[in-house]
């Protein structure tokens, strides 16, 4: 019997059970486009009135199911001190700066303007997320994105020197133990853990939401913090194979 | 309106997921990838999930190729990119 037709007299039958499990997995949902579920309908008449934020699913996120959002922001937290062992180990200590002009006449062009834009827009993305759509965790990627297209669009070098190690360390650390600290202070003042202490504020303004605010903005810094840290390690051999610099110095 | 609106975007989140897994080399498959993601955010949009929709734009335009194509770089694995190898350090660099 040939190879491929072992593998078809494998997925056939492997193929048919598993289209009929999840047909089956498929007919127990509820319908598509379904109204509301009772969780639904509760956030969208309570949420504003108890926790003065205006974009439900920040409220949802940072409060609601704050301590899930904690869970996650620490997975993330754990993969990036995770990577970063792994690919620190593999290398040496030594720096070198590389030499990688742009060739690109567009990035050349766009430069002055993207930059700035890219990472105002990642701020406002992450200062307003409890009021519009957005947040912490999209906003950090924004920021993130502004940090990799100094070196996309300028150099290796200068994006060195932008996100020096120890800060984006201290702000990846920062933005985690910010989080587990105002949990703990609701647990220290009497309440349950990330028991909001802060006044509410006025709905609709930026200063609002309580913790709900300071936690979005430690989420958006531990985020973007994450991203650089993960595509420093990745790239931090990086001199040692751009053909010219190699080439240079030989 | 919206039925028909909602029958083409789940199409092409189909049609393009299937195209990223049939695309074998990682770099091309790093594009491809995107406007898969890019089919996936006009389906939250569509289905008025703003939150989700952002989150989507960024990790597949932002945070999932970036991590990617340096995965890709430094594993050495699929088509190097040609630009680089041909890049000369030349009038360009006389600037900085």
């Amino acid at each position: 019997m040939s190879r491929v037709r072992r593998r078809v007299l494998f997925f056939v039958p492997v193929g048919i059970a598993m289209a009929a499990v999840l047909a089956w997995g498929l007919v127990g949902l509820p319908s598509f486009g379904l109204p509301h579920s009772d969780y639904a309908r509760y956030f969208a008449q309570h949420a504003t009135g108890q926790r003065h934020t205006t974009n439900v699913v920040a409220a949802i996120v940072f409060d609601y199911r704050g301590w899930d959002t904690m869970g996650e922001e620490l997975i993330m937290v754990s993969g990036v001190m995770g990577t970063a062992l792994l690919l620190r180990s593999t290398r040496g200590e030594e720096h070198r700066a590389a030499r990688d002009p742009v060739t690109s006449e567009l990035l050349t062009w766009l430069r002055p303007g993207m930059i700035p834009l890219v990472l105002l827009l990642g701020l406002w993305t992450i200062s307003y997320g409890y009021i519009t759509p957005g947040g912490g965790f999209q906003g950090g990627v924004i920021g993130a994105g502004a940090a990799l297209l100094t070196w996309l669009a300028g150099s290796y070098q200068r994006y060195q020197v932008l996100t020096p190690d120890p800060l984006v360390d201290a702000a990846e650390g920062g933005g985690a133990f910010v989080y587990l600290a105002v949990g703990l202070a609701g647990l220290a003042a009497g309440g349950t853990y990330l028991h909001n202490l802060i006044p509410l504020g006025t709905t609709g303004d930026l200063a609002s939401g309580g913790t709900i605010a300071v936690l979005n903005a430690a989420t958006g810094l531990a985020v973007a913090a994450g991203l650089v840290l993960i595509f420093h390690e990745f790239l931090e051999d990086y001199t040692e194979t751009v053909p010219d610099v190699a080439a240079e110095e030989r | 309106m919206t039925t028909a609106l909602l029958v083409v975007v789940l199409t092409a989140v189909g049609v393009l997921g299937v195209c990223v897994v049939l695309t074998h080399d990682p770099l091309r498959q790093t594009v491809v990838n995107g406007f898969f993601g890019l089919s996936l955010v006009i389906f939250f949009v569509v289905l008025q999930a703003p939150d989700v929709a952002i989150s989507e734009l960024v990790v597949s335009t932002v945070a999932y190729p970036l991590v990617l194509l340096a995965t890709v770089y430094r594993t050495g694995k699929g088509t190097r990119d040609p630009q680089r190898k041909r890049r000369a350090p030349s009038d360009s660099e006389a600037g900085r």
